[in-house]
């Protein structure tokens, strides 16, 4: 599965001097007015500090030369520098507002993505109800993002494209822009948000037409693999941005690295051990069994009705495959014959699932 | 004691007596009244805290030398570039040249005795230490690492606690804040009704009118803090929604209600930076300030606009499209008061006599990187700009080159300037100068590269960062070590100066404001008596005599004291 640990090797250098590539509609207006802002403050620049150099030069205090101390006044010479740099001003607001507005008419024709952040990850979810943590779109064609944030803010950045507009819990804000040529850029969080606020990358690709379709049409399918499942949802389901893989290392909640299989001491004192049935505890009621460090922790969300019972089994085979700390891609894609039929009964239990949690709570 | 004593070095009549040691022991400072002493004080205060936050900073750009963790985490690295921001705005740049140096300077420009409230002026201290240490403990106490502007939600969850740290920061800020608005208020009154007879408003000095306009902004932009914090206790007490998006608030109305004192703030910053470089350039070309009015007219152009443009730190936050264009119309207009600023400071020096001294190598040094952080700002006013640089490296560049190599510049150059008035003390120019050359090179190396970085999206706040960005990186922590020792460099000079100074005259550098007539350091009680009032910019009437006595009046009907110099008067 390609998508499943995407090859993050093609980072975007920066194509010249200022800038990163030019990969949206957007970049060629940026690009001319941002050198336009360039030459203009250079010449301003250099005509103060020209001025300045050879003032200093020709009047500064030496034997034999002296100054006149009085006064000088000269209106018009406030008048030229007063109204020029404003006729200037004016061309640059109105350019930026002319640009500006480019960027907020989206066309009335637009592939529409949900786009959803929460410390520290983003999960783009696609018109066919493909959900993925990378963002996928066609080349020329116009996207518009629609933005949630479950938490604080953030902000999608996308500097190849020259754009970004912060996130806000409570808003749905948007962005749209119009990729210009296919690769695989940049997308960082500009929005401080804690912790991860430097990691919260992830990459937009750009595809052809025919290879966006494909893409698109493969990610709705999970993998058959449970483990390559489970994985599949954690990095879907938003278990990856409270545990990590790392071993010992804690986001939110503790890393699911080598836990499977050991026991520890809850927080009442009780030996647990880390089996099938507490992974599926954890997942339908987190509260009800609790590592005594995590008490205080934010807490974890219940996902009863939101994971079906053969997405919990997925999840479980992933972290008991974790329980050495790596995955070889042998563990990653091994079908185990009777599992693979178990898939397509997944809804019916669903029910199960809640009756499970019932059991868990009541305890 | 006698104030007046007979001194035979000395031609003129000259007062023994000084602020300084007038009255000796610890409550004589403590308790003290005088603005002098007071400023002193703020001078210590903030001097500390800028080390505090300097040294963050450095610590800052150590980690960043490498893509990957160094010796901090990122949890490490939040709060410490947190406190860095926090204690240089709020504990160094806002009080630095208003409060330590405008309480020295705003009663002795005026030929008064002190401020028009000197108890109030001395509780403003107080409350500023009190406001200092309590936001210090907040910080610490709640691990913020939320950055300097406490954007809630993240501010607000309760991970640190059920309030909130941003409850008592912002509650720490507004003691401060109101420690500020204290000082506003002397100021304004002092200015309005202590002017010596014959200073009309426009023969003030242009530092007061820098200092007023200042005033102003403080006394009215402070008290939105007041209602923040009430708003933000309510919430978190009461449950209404207000910021809060789970309760059905919304964290767009604070950043306005935030940006509604700290855009303002940022000209509480930069303006009396402004009038330091304007005494400084006139002074120092020995040329009445080109241009007057449009200065002092600028300075309130300032203040008024200063107001109206805070939307523009929010322009990728999802206000509505006519807010956004409106806002940045706005801030384009702001920019032309400080045009017109640069532009006469530099024709100040046409046809004078510039003296290449350690305070001139700083306005210098202030003209070219305000003339930076200023263009550069044309980028971020600009909307579709904006919406690639807006919080990038840009825009951390940006405003350093307004608030640090302009604020910290322009009150490291004033430093120098009035430090013979305030110290008694000259200080070695040789390395004031070569301090005044490291600031410079350090500091455009540090953040020169650091508008590359921007533009090519390296966004702000960023712990770890891509490889590709690594070189400029590199340069920029470089930079940052080369400037901070500069600012060691001209540490250095001060206190040399403080314990080797040789003896100030009353007027070393032939400047034609009040404060150069008293001694130096002037008496508790600043003049024997009043001064004659001249026109602040005219340097006519002064005569450079020696290295010891600096310039006098000759003209008799300027000078304090005609008796004293027969033999100037005869020639
Ligand atoms: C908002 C953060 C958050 C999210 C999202 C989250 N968890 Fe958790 N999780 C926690 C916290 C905190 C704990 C520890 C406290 C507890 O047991 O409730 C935890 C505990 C666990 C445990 C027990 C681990 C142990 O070592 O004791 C498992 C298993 C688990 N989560 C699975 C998941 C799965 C699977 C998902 C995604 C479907 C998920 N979590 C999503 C925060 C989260
Ligand atoms: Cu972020
Ligand atoms: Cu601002």
């Amino acid at each position: 599965m390609s998508t499943i640990a995407f090859p993050y090797l093609l980072a975007d250098k920066p194509e010249t001097f200022f800038f990163p590539p030019k990969a949206s509609t957007f970049a060629a207006e940026n690009d001319f007015f941002y050198m336009a802002l360039f030459y203009i403050a250079l010449f301003f620049f250099l005509l103060i500090v020209v001025g300045m150099i050879v003032f200093v030069i020709k009047y500064r205090q030496r034997p034999g030369y002296e100054g006149d101390p009085r006064p000088l006044h000269n209106n018009a010479l406030e008048i030229t520098w007063t109204v020029i740099p404003t006729l200037i001003v004016c061309w640059i607001f109105a350019r930026g507002v002319y640009g500006y507005m480019e960027m907020m008419r989206a066309p009335a024709e637009t592939i529409d993505i949900n786009v959803e952040a929460r410390k520290w990850n983003w999960l783009f979810e696609y018109p066919n109800g493909a959900r993925d943590p990378v963002l996928h779109i066609p080349n020329d064609k116009a996207i518009r993002l629609r933005m949630r944030s479950v938490d604080v803010l953030h902000c999608l950045y996308v500097p190849a494209f020259r754009c970004k507009t912060d996130v806000v819990p409570g808003r749905v804000t948007q962005l749209w822009f119009q990729p210009i040529r296919e690769g695989t850029f940049d997308i960082f969080c500009a929005e401080y948000c804690g912790d991860q606020h430097s990691e919260m990358l992830t990459k937009v690709v750009v595809h052809s037409q025919e290879d966006y379709e494909a893409w698109l049409a493969e990610a709705v399918k999970p993998p058959i693999a449970p483990v390559a499942h489970g994985q599949w949802l954690y990095e879907r389901m938003g278990c990856k941005s409270c545990h990590s893989l790392e071993p010992n290392k804690v986001v939110v909640g503790p890393s699911f690295n080598g836990s499977y299989g050991k026991s520890f001491r809850d927080s009442k004192g009780q030996d647990v051990s880390f089996d099938a049935n507490y992974v599926r505890e954890s997942v339908l009621a987190p509260q009800a069994v609790m590592r005594p460090e995590f008490v205080k922790a934010s807490q974890m969300p219940s996902f009863q009705g939101k994971l079906k019972e053969n997405e919990i089994t997925a999840i479980t085979a992933f972290l008991q495959a974790l329980e050495d700390g790596n995955i070889s891609d042998e563990e990653m894609n091994a079908v185990p014959a009777a599992e693979s039929t178990e898939n397509t009964t997944g809804e019916g239990e669903t029910d199960s699932a809640a009756q499970a949690a019932e059991q868990v709570s009541g305890n | 004691m006698s104030a007046v004593a007979e001194s035979p070095t000395h031609s003129h009549s000259q007062v023994t007596e000084n602020y300084l040691f007038n009255t000796k022991g610890f409550l004589s400072w403590a308790l003290t009244l005088d603005h002098k002493r007071i400023g002193l004080m703020y001078l210590v205060g903030v001097m500390s805290s800028f080390l505090v936050g300097g040294l963050l900073a450095l610590l800052i750009r150590a980690e960043l030398f490498t893509p990957g963790e160094l010796f901090l985490n990122n949890k490490q690295f939040n709060q410490v570039f947190t406190l860095h921001g926090a204690v240089m705005v709020f504990l160094f740049i806002i009080p630095s040249v208003p409060a330590a140096l405008g309480n020295f300077l705003v009663p002795v420009m005026l030929g008064a005795k002190d401020v028009a409230f000197p108890r109030l002026n001395l509780c403003s201290f107080y409350l500023w230490v009190g406001g200092a240490i309590f936001f210090l403990c907040a910080l610490f106490y709640t691990g913020l690492d939320t950055g300097w502007t406490f954007y809630t939600p993240y501010s607000s969850s309760s991970e640190f606690g059920t309030m909130g740290p941003v409850v008592w920061a912002t509650m720490g800020v507004f003691i401060l804040g109101f420690s500020s608005i204290f000082t506003g208020l002397n100021f304004i009154v002092t200015i309005n009704t202590m002017r010596p007879p014959g200073m009309a408003w426009f023969k003030m000095p242009l530092f007061l009118w820098a200092t007023y306009s200042t005033s102003i902004i403080q006394v009215l932009a402070t008290p939105v803090l007041g209602i923040t914090v009430l708003l933000l206790a309510a919430e978190r007490v009461l449950k209404i929604g207000i910021f809060d998006p789970h309760l059905n608030g919304d964290p767009v109305t604070y950043q306005h209600f935030f940006w509604f004192y700290s855009h303002p703030a940022v000209y509480i910053m930069i303006l009396p930076g402004m009038g330091i470089i304007s005494e400084l350039m006139s002074v120092h070309s020995h040329k009445s300030i080109f241009g007057y009015r449009f200065i002092a007219y600028s300075s309130v152009a300032i203040a008024i606009f200063g107001f109206l443009v805070w939307g523009h730190h929010m322009f990728t936050a999802g206000m509505a499209e006519v807010t956004t264009v409106v806002f940045s119309a706005l801030t384009f207009s702001v920019s032309i008061p400080s045009a017109i600023k640069v532009f006469n400071w530099l024709a100040t020096m046409y046809k004078g006599t510039v003296y290449l001294n350690t305070p001139m190598c700083y306005a210098l040094n202030f003209l070219f990187l305000f003339t930076i952080g200023g263009l550069t700002g044309l980028w971020l006013g600009a909307l579709s700009t904006d919406r690639a640089l807006h919080d990038t490296y840009f825009v951390v560049a940006h405003f350093h080159y307004v608030m640090m190599g302009g604020t910290l510049v322009a009150f490291v150059g004033g430093l120098f300037h009035w430090w013979p008035k305030m110290t008694g003390k000259m200080f070695n120019d040789l390395w004031g100068k070569i301090s005044c050359l490291l600031v410079f090179i350090g500091f455009n190396m540090t953040f020169l590269p650091q508008f590359v970085l921007g533009s090519r999206g390296m966004p702000r706040r960023y712990a770890r960062y891509l490889e590709e960005f690594q070189v400029l990186h590199q340069i920029s922590t470089a930079g940052a070590f080369v400037l901070g020792a500069g600012l060691f460099v001209a540490l250095g000079v001060l206190i040399h100066s403080l314990m080797r100074g040789r003896r100030a005259p009353n007027n070393p550098w032939g400047a034609a404001t009040l404060e150069w007539q008293c001694t130096s350091p002037p008496p508790f009680y600043n003049f024997a008596s009043a001064p004659s009032v001249t026109d602040p910019y005219d340097y006519l009437p002064l005569k450079y005599i020696s290295e010891e006595e600096g310039w006098v009046y000759i003209s008799p009907t300027k000078s304090t004291d005609p008796q004293a110099h027969p033999e100037i008067a005869k020639s």
